[in-house]
């Protein structure tokens, strides 16, 4: 098969990846946002196994295994620092934990 | 029209429509629920990219783990919903989605514009096995066996730090 032109697939992963960023940028609940982050790293995923079918060779689809594994520790140690934050503030509202902002 | 492109439209229209509506919806559990189909709808994309190693782990571990991980901690949070989602800061929320459509434009100039499918003809066979268990084990556990160990010790210290942040108090 692979028939279709890889441009396709790549136009997807860029459609997801702008998704995913107006979403960090618009909404306000942290866990949506961790959300959104996992949205990119999906569409990265699809070019990178992309790009890997399309060449004939398992290094891209290697490399995705590697972006899945940091993208489980990732949502492991993000969403304990979330219930850390919500046990402390009571929200997960990011314009209201803005002890870092000056 | 043959299978494989009704397929892909299927899968492609799935899984934008989703990712659309995940970042709209009011209520975070129903943008879970769609980050759920996202994904499922790539794992089919995947399977069209004869990767169906990568296709089996995107259901496990995507939307099996990862998913079940943020449902729980959405439902242990109870958060509100955003009845305010696209009310207050007007003017930032539009500048946002401005400035995504301004570089989803180009990227997708540059994709057109480089067409990467006019320089390589793909050859079938060998993307067959590039996909397969047996290739991609056989690379990680020979050239890739460093990555693959520092991996499971990512995994480990994630583990525990995530124990470390979540408890109660630190002694």
């Amino acid at each position: 098969m692979l028939t279709i032109p890889m441009e396709y697939y790549l136009i997807l992963s860029a459609f997801m990846f702008t998704v995913g960023v107006a979403g960090v940028l618009i909404r306000r609940n942290a866990i949506v946002v961790f959300m959104s982050i996992e949205l990119m790293l999906n569409s990265a995923n699809l070019s990178l196994v992309t790009f890997s079918s399309y060449l004939g060779n398992s290094i891209g689809q290697i490399f995705v295994f590697f972006v899945m594994t940091v993208a489980a520790a990732e949502a492991a140690v993000g969403l304990a620092i979330i219930i850390a934050i919500f046990r402390n503030k009571l929200t997960v509202n990011i314009d209201e934990i803005n002890i870092f902002k000056w | 029209m043959n299978i494989e492109i009704i397929l892909f439209i299927v899968l492609a229209s799935i899984a934008a429509v989703t990712s659309v509506m995940m970042i709209t919806r009011k209520n975070a559990v129903i943008s879970a629920v769609f980050l759920v189909l996202n994904f499922f709808s790539l794992a089919g994309l995947y399977l069209l990219l004869n990767a169906q190693f990568i296709a089996v782990v995107q259901v496990i571990v995507y939307a099996g783990a990862i998913m079940v991980l943020f449902l729980f901690v959405l439902m242990l949070l109870n958060t509100e919903a955003e009845h305010q989602l696209f009310v207050d800061k007007k003017g930032i929320k539009f500048f946002a989605i401005f400035i995504a459509v301004f570089v989803f434009i180009q990227l997708a100039f540059l994709i057109f514009k480089g067409a990467p499918s006019k320089s390589l003809n793909p050859d079938q066979a060998a993307s067959i096995k590039a996909g397969t268990i047996q290739t991609i084990g056989q690379q990680l556990y020979t050239n890739y066996i460093i990555p693959f160990e520092v991996a499971g010790f990512l995994l480990l210290a994630a583990t525990i730090g995530a124990l470390v942040l979540a408890k109660k108090k630190f002694e």
